[in-house]
């Protein structure tokens, strides 16, 4: 027996209004007239499929034990389920534990190559939590998948990340059963290296492969759990294909009514990650209990998951989740940016952009991993002082013990702003750069930077709270390297 | 206990070079200049040298590292030649350096020349620094405009300063040396301004627009020391000696520990309190002549002059909007113009702002000479104001 016991997402800042897309293609392709309906989440320039993935574990473990503390001593495993990993070699999941201070003795592994990579994780997990040898498994899924301007899928994508706890027992929705198809069927593909998709005709895509290798996998797993179609209450199935989720419901006999809000007006479809995404989106919302959840995903063949809504099930559980990230969304018609964000132009970044900043020292970046990563700084035994980085002598200038300071992550803390700037002169991909020095509620303070504000925006004393983004990107070696930044804190918090 | 420095050292020589934008110059004609004034106003040669202290920062686009370039560019006499760096405030270094060594009595003449060529980089403003492997990893994305004008946002905050009131004693700060460095020939830039073009200009970083921030110049200065005995002997008159010389530096408690506000500079407060010490000034706001100090950004001038002790807490602003620290006024500051007009050739600008001070004690500051001043200090910082190097150095007629 295993089961969901909680779940989180993750969706970045900015949303794109498609009109603003469709305005700028129409001088070549008058079809764009039609196509501006909706807005889809874009990632800030210091976003990628890592830093979301961190974002949403933490969401989905925001109620459960600090990562920190208790969750390392029963959690065995974390899935990492992406197509735009940030390393080809590098295991990016060892980043994302690293980042929730869950890092050592656990399973880690990143599942990709496929758009079903997230149901694929999913699965893996859940039929591990069923066997003896593993408690409980985070399984991450995010993608920021690149699309060529004026592309379908510049459309269509969206920018996004949803996490799952696995557990051994019922959790909130219990594990039925479980079938993966596999078939080489290409509807589009990624060339290793390759920054976009190469995507064929849709009507082959959706009558020759979706409504023949889905229903197979549907109906396998439905005859596995010894369920009807019909009993399927909620049935989610990721597709830009309009139509195809609907076709491959009548096809099997899934009632109308169990389609899930795959979220293509609000958000736009999130790779590997979006089955995941629209799972979060439906548990948020609380579910009957005993009611049916089909999970499918559809990339190079097809994973089909069954579970059944527990007694837990039925009242969210208060993550932020996607609707909450999704109500904090700020729209932007600024195309411009977007493309600035993706490289998709060659823009002038003027002579302060040329600074290479020394190779990356991977020895220091590994000797301090758990501060650069995990913003792990130090507690001093003798005087309590908290502070950021941990170092040999206690910074309290009251105190200054030496060898007393024991790891403490301010990753969780809350910061207010003590001083700030927003400086023009310096480079950053999205001027100004503010950044300036925060206080944490309980002590410690270090000058960061801000990331997803506005200008004017910024007060003394603004609460503030950290996010894992990408510091800056060594483009001539390829290397990408992660801190935390600091982001006003608005509305509902996690 | 130890006795300070006070009337050990006396200043025998002062050189500056023209700063500015040298397009015609490298760091190497730029220190022959300053040092050919400092010999010449010494009467000494290059041979009477025992020792000498060279400043300069950024080794990456001048002049490499060691005491060499120095010793090569000058042709030394095949002395001791130290390079220092501590930050903005380097050249306050040097000087310490060939004073300390004077006092020490193990030199009789030593040099200390600073010197900055940062016009070789193909754009305006400084290049960037990255202090490490490690620093690069996780310091804020900025740049020394953006640094010092988090002061503003604290500074606001602490004494409920509205930004149109802040912003208008950052235009007069600038304003008036604008109006100082018009008058001084040496000085990168020379044009008066109004509060408005200040008022109006570009932001560079909020709230600091482009007329608060100071010039990017090419330049060097020099001085030589020398005992006040050798510099009688040597027919020196008006002598003008040291009578307090004080660094103090940042050990992380202001950007590691929540019992400093932002808002002033805790470095500078400790020199000030040692040098004025040091040279036996009781009421700094009374016994003071005039001073430079450093300006880098108009904020980094306003707080000072709180953190100096010569305006009261959170009256820096209405002492300026006063013209308390005008040429005309109570204490005139930055007289030559301060680093906003004369320019900020940073190896350099601690020894440029002794220069000055020197000149109004000598009586030799030409259009811009102030009324028989007894006491000058010099106020040089390096780094950030949440970690820094603060110099104090006070000097005056010898007593």
């Amino acid at each position: 027996m295993a089961g969901i016991s909680a779940y989180g997402a993750y969706v970045p800042r900015l949303r794109l209004q498609r009109s603003a897309i469709a305005a700028a293609h129409q001088w070549s392709d008058p079809s764009f007239k039609g196509k501006g309906k909706g807005e889809r989440a874009i990632a800030n320039w210091d976003e990628d499929a890592l830093t979301m993935a961190v974002e949403a574990a933490r969401d989905c473990l925001v109620h459960n034990a600090a990562p920190g503390d208790d969750a390392p001593s029963v959690l065995d495993a974390i899935y990492l389920a992406s197509t735009s990993l940030p390393f080809a070699d590098r295991q990016n999941a060892g980043i994302v534990a690293t980042a929730l201070s869950l890092d050592g003795q656990r399973r880690s592994l990143d599942i990709t190559g496929s758009q079903r990579a997230g149901t694929t994780a999913l699965l893996e997990a859940l039929q591990a939590a069923a066997g003896p040898y593993t408690n409980s498994a985070l399984v991450v899924a995010s993608d920021k998948r690149q699309a060529k301007a004026a592309s379908a899928g510049e459309l269509a994508y969206g920018d996004g990340a949803a996490a799952m706890l696995v557990e051994g027992g019922d959790g909130l929705l219990t594990f039925l059963a479980g079938v993966t198809e596999t078939a080489d069927f290409v509807d589009h593909f990624r060339g290793a290296g390759e920054d976009f998709d190469y995507t064929w005709e849709e009507r082959w895509i959706r009558d020759e492969g979706i409504s023949k290798i889905v229903p197979a996998a549907v109906q396998a797993v439905l005859e596995k759990a010894g369920l009807e179609a019909d009993a399927v209450d909620h049935f989610i199935f990721p597709s830009t294909i309009a139509r195809a989720a609907d076709g491959v419901a009548k096809a099997v006999g899934i009632k109308g009514d169990a389609l899930v809000d795959n979220l293509g007006a609000n958000l736009g479809e999130c790779g590997a990650a979006h089955a995941l995404v629209m799972l979060s989106h439906l548990l948020e919302g609380g579910l009957r209990p005993g009611a049916v959840v089909l999970v499918a995903a559809f990339g190079q063949g097809c994973d089909a998951l069954l579970f059944r809504a527990t007694e837990a099930a039925r009242t969210p559980q208060g993550q932020l989740g996607v609707r909450g990230h999704l109500a904090q969304g700020k729209a932007s018609d600024n195309y411009m940016q977007y493309l600035a964000f993706n490289d998709l132009i060659t823009l002038e970044k003027g002579m302060r952009a040329e600074r290479d900043d020394y190779k990356t020292a991977l020895s220091v970046t590994y000797r301090k991993r758990d501060m650069l990563l995990a913003l792990e700084g130090g507690k001093c035994g003798q005087c309590g002082t908290l502070q950021f980085p941990r170092t040999d002598i206690c910074v309290n200038p009251q105190c200054g013990a030496h060898h007393t300071q024991t790891p403490h992550s301010f990753r969780d803390s809350r910061a207010s702003v003590l001083t700030w700037s927003a400086d023009y002169l310096t480079y950053i991909p999205n001027p100004p750069s503010h950044y300036g020095m925060i206080t944490f509620e309980d002590g410690g303070r270090f000058m960061t930077d801000f990331t997803d504000v506005d200008v004017g925006e910024l007060d003394v004393g603004t609460p503030v709270k950290m996010m894992f983004r990408i510091k800056s990107s060594d483009r001539l070696r390829g290397f990408v390297r992660y801190f935390w930044k600091a982001v006003p804190q608005r509305g509902q918090s996690a | 206990m130890a006795r300070g420095i006070k009337d050990k050292v006396a200043i025998l020589g002062m050189g500056c070079s023209r700063f500015g934008e040298r397009w015609e110059s490298g760091a190497e004609e730029l220190m022959v200049e300053a040092y050919e004034e400092a010999l010449a106003d010494a009467g000494i040669d290059g041979s009477q040298l025992d020792a000498a202290w060279f400043s300069t920062h950024y080794e990456e686009i001048n002049v490499g590292k060691g005491g060499l370039p120095l010793a090569t560019a000058l042709r030394l006499p095949n002395i001791a030649v130290t390079r220092v760096e501590n930050f903005c405030a380097s050249g306050s270094e040097a000087f310490r350096g060939a004073v300390y060594a004077v006092a020490s009595g193990a030199c009789d003449i030593a040099l200390a020349l600073g010197v900055e060529k940062l016009k070789d980089t193909g754009y305006g403003g400084l290049p960037g620094s990255l202090g490490g492997t490690l620093n690069a990893q996780w310091a804020a994305t900025g740049s020394a405009p953006g640094n010092f004008a988090q002061l503003a946002s604290a500074y606001r905050a602490k004494h409920g300063v509205s930004r149109d009131d802040l912003k208008r004693a950052l235009a007069h700060i600038s304003v008036k040396s604008h109006a100082n460095g018009a008058k001084n020939e040496k000085a990168h830039l020379r044009k008066p301004i109004t509060a408005e073009q200040a008022l109006n200009a570009p932001m560079i970083a909020e709230p600091l627009g482009l007329f608060d921030c100071c010039g990017v110049s090419d330049g060097a200065a020099a001085c030589i020391v020398t005992t006040p005995e050798i510099a009688r002997q040597l027919g020196k008159e008006r002598i003008v000696t040291v009578k307090a010389l004080q660094l103090s530096l940042s050990n992380g408690s202001e950007a590691g520990h929540n019992s400093w506000d932002g808002s002033y500079f805790h470095t500078t407060r400790i020199a000030a309190r040692k040098a004025y010490e040091e040279a036996g000034i009781k009421k700094p706001r009374e016994e003071v002549s005039m001073f430079e100090c450093h300006d880098c950004f108009s904020v980094t001038e306003l707080v000072t002059m709180e953190d100096l002790q010569l305006s009261p807490e959170g009256g820096a602003i209405t002492d300026v909007l006063d013209g308390f620290y005008d040429a005309e006024g109570t204490i005139p500051c930055q007289i030559d113009g301060g680093l906003k007009c004369f320019g900020h050739p940073i190896g350099a600008s601690g020894i440029r702002m002794l220069y000055e001070m020197y000149l109004q004690l000598s009586h030799r500051a030409g259009p811009r000479q102030l009324e028989a001043p007894r006491i000058g200090m010099t106020h040089n910082l390096g780094g950030s104001p949440m970690s820094n190097v603060a110099a104090v150095c006070i000097i005056g007629a010898a007593d």
